[in-house]
């Protein structure tokens, strides 16, 4: 059985019902226990939950503390490639935009390795558009093995793969990936996925799976929150994490909460995501999942990424460009390529600041690379 | 009275307390919690440790007097605690080294059959290895076989804060290993300290409770007494327990009545 199948049991208008149906009783209840089922993750997420945002604050904030203390793990994001063969109606690198295309060369890759090592960074999270032919499987891994001289830990935000491939990335020094299932809804997901291999809404869904059992240690999941009725998107994604906890004990399960930003192209959000609603997914994710990891990327505003700190983050980035070769490159030399615009424009000695001026911990480096070591 | 002293391995210490270096808001804060801890003993995880790092690094707030206890947090197998422990004695950091092996990441319960087999490899190595393993009996005495320095068995699961809820498997492990018992992960609370050394435990590591107190440094201290009230409280022998009332018109008197 795969999460397919727990999936399908939520179709959208029994979640609506649900989501309805639940009252502050229903509420005050689910915040008393010590373990959160997934219906009690329902019920924190349902409307009915909001007046109790402090409640839930207060909560994830202590179990966040007992299990990660006052630390957040800083990585920045490295795009080898925006070439795109997928017409995600959202995404500014979809392959109708006309924008600027490349590709880093060895060379190019080394000399970015070079320039994010120099500010301290330890972690880096690889990203290409989904252009097999382009960014190969034997091209990632030959910028992984590079990239691995530089940092202690190098992931991967790539397109779908099969289990070998991911096991062949694992063994080569990748040691987490991160996919988006961008909207849980198999309904809508082909209507903003039109065309090209992200279109098989199954064989992503299942890739988090494939790499767990291919031996990758962190495994990253999430939806872009705006696509669809959040609420259903962010229930889904916490019984994902929560089937992949449960299957693969030896996994580190995180989950990371994009919400749309603006980008080169033009798609009208159906589903706008406030502040408030980002805070009430990520504390009752927490309260459901108190060891997973939980990301926060730029795309959120400074203010906001200092305010949530103390809600569940243990993972942002930071000193990030969504451009390809945009770290070693001058600002006037940018050709606008990026995949969406980033709010939160803070370098790594600022971020690192003001993780420290909200009493945290930066955490650079949290993983031993052992193997091929000794 | 002779100096009650915490040996392992052959190095006698003073103090029962063993401290953390995670979870701190900012390791600068490390010193002043070692100095009101009193402890000598300090636990380090390789996978923090950045060895090539040039600016600040978790080491760097680590006191030179103390024994450095690096772990190997983050290892799924035998084989990978044992390449952290080799890379850690690489380094420098000595050859001390507390296995952790966990496989699970939802409940990090450790996985006692991988210690074993990774204690066996490092202690004939020459390493001291304080391994860290559920309150087993059976897991406890397959370490004495395999060379291990100390046990360590958890009060409960890391970073709960539920404290001392293998009571009475730690009791038997007291009772049976002869080795040094330090309950590890679990402890939130001083009293819960107290109650392991009370109960006879040879010391206590605490982490999270110290590294995620509102005021660390002053937390540190609370459990420093709290371990020496604890042992000195084991070492006075503390009045037997009984679960019957003793009846003050004993019903057999008429026994010795006349004797
Ligand atoms: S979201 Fe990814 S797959 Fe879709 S168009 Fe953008 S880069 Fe391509």
């Amino acid at each position: 059985m795969s999460f397919y199948n727990i999936c399908a049991q939520y179709d959208e208008e029994c979640l609506k019902e649900q989501l309805a149906s639940k009252t502050e009783t229903d509420v005050k209840h689910t915040l008393a226990q010590e373990q959160i089922s997934p219906e009690g993750f329902l019920t924190l997420l349902s409307p009915a939950a909001v007046p109790f945002i402090e409640d839930m604050a207060q909560k994830a904030h202590k179990l966040t503390l007992q299990h990660f203390g006052r630390t957040i793990t800083l990585f920045t994001p490295l795009y080898l490639a925006n070439y795109c063969t997928n017409r995600c109606v959202y995404c500014g690198f979809n392959t109708k935009n006309k924008i600027y295309r490349s590709q880093l060369s060895y060379e190019q890759v080394e000399s970015e390795a070079k320039v994010i090592a120099s500010t301290g960074m330890k972690n880096i999270l690889i990203l290409t558009g989904d252009a097999r032919a382009k960014s190969s499987p034997e091209y990632i891994k030959a910028c992984v093995e590079i990239l691995n001289k530089y940092f202690p830990s190098v992931s991967i935000e790539i397109y779908a793969m099969t289990e070998q491939e991911y096991a062949s990335l694992a063994e080569s020094g990748v040691d987490g990936m991160t996919m988006f299932q961008e909207t849980y809804n198999e309904k809508l997901y082909p209507v903003l996925h039109p065309s090209g291999p992200k279109h098989d809404y199954r064989f992503r869904l299942d890739a988090p799976e494939r790499s767990c059992k291919a031996g990758m240690r962190v495994v990253n999941i999430g939806a872009l929150l705006g696509l669809d009725e959040w609420r259903h998107d962010a229930f889904k994604t916490g019984l994902h994490a929560h089937y992949l906890q449960s299957k693969y004990p030896g996994v580190d399960i995180a989950v990371s909460l994009p919400r749309m930003r603006t980008h080169v192209g033009h798609f009208e959000q159906t589903c706008v995501v406030s502040d408030t609603e980002m805070v009430q997914n990520l504390l009752a994710l927490r309260i459901f999942m108190p060891r997973a990891g939980i990301t926060i990327s730029t795309r959120e505003k400074a203010e906001f990424r200092n305010n949530i700190m103390h809600l569940g983050v243990t993972k942002m980035s930071a000193g990030v460009s969504t451009e390809v070769g945009g770290h070693a490159k001058a600002e006037d030399d940018s050709d606008k390529s990026a995949q969406f615009d980033i709010s939160d424009t803070r370098s790594l000695t600022e971020m690192c600041e003001a993780i420290s001026s909200q009493g945290y911990q930066p955490v650079f480096k949290d993983w031993e690379p052992i193997f091929g070591t000794l | 009275m002779i100096d009650d002293v915490l040996e392992i391995g052959k190095v006698k210490f003073k103090s029962r307390l063993l401290i953390g270096t995670g979870k701190y808001a900012d390791d600068s804060i490390i010193p002043a919690v070692c100095d009101s801890s009193e402890s000598q003993i300090i636990t380090v995880a390789m996978r923090r440790v950045d060895f090539n790092a040039t600016t600040e690094n978790v080491m760097d707030f680590i006191p030179k007097n103390m024994q450095l206890l690096p772990n190997t947090s983050g290892a799924r197998t035998a084989e990978e605690a044992v390449r952290i422990a080799r890379l850690a004695k690489a380094a420098g950091c000595g050859d001390w080294i507390k296995i952790e092996v966990i496989s699970d990441n939802k409940y990090l319960l450790p996985d006692g059959y991988e210690t074993i087999k990774a204690t066996e490899i490092l202690a004939k190595e020459g390493f001291t290895v304080l391994p860290y393993v559920n309150a087993d009996l059976y897991i406890a005495r397959a370490l004495v076989d395999a060379g291990a320095a100390a046990v360590m068995p958890l009060g409960s699961p890391i970073g709960t804060n539920r404290g001392l809820k293998t009571r009475e498997m730690t009791r038997i492990l007291i009772e049976e290993i002869k080795l040094p018992i330090i309950v590890d992960a679990g402890i939130g609370r001083p009293s819960e300290a107290c109650e392991a050394m009370e109960m006879g435990a040879d010391a206590c590591l605490v982490n999270t409770a110290i590294a995620t107190a509102n005021d660390p440094v002053k937390m540190a201290k609370a459990f420093s007494n709290a371990v020496k009230a604890g042992r000195e409280a084991y070492l006075s022998g503390p009045g037997a327990k009984s679960n019957l009332a003793q009846a003050s018109s004993p019903l057999t008197g008429f026994l010795t009545e006349g004797q």
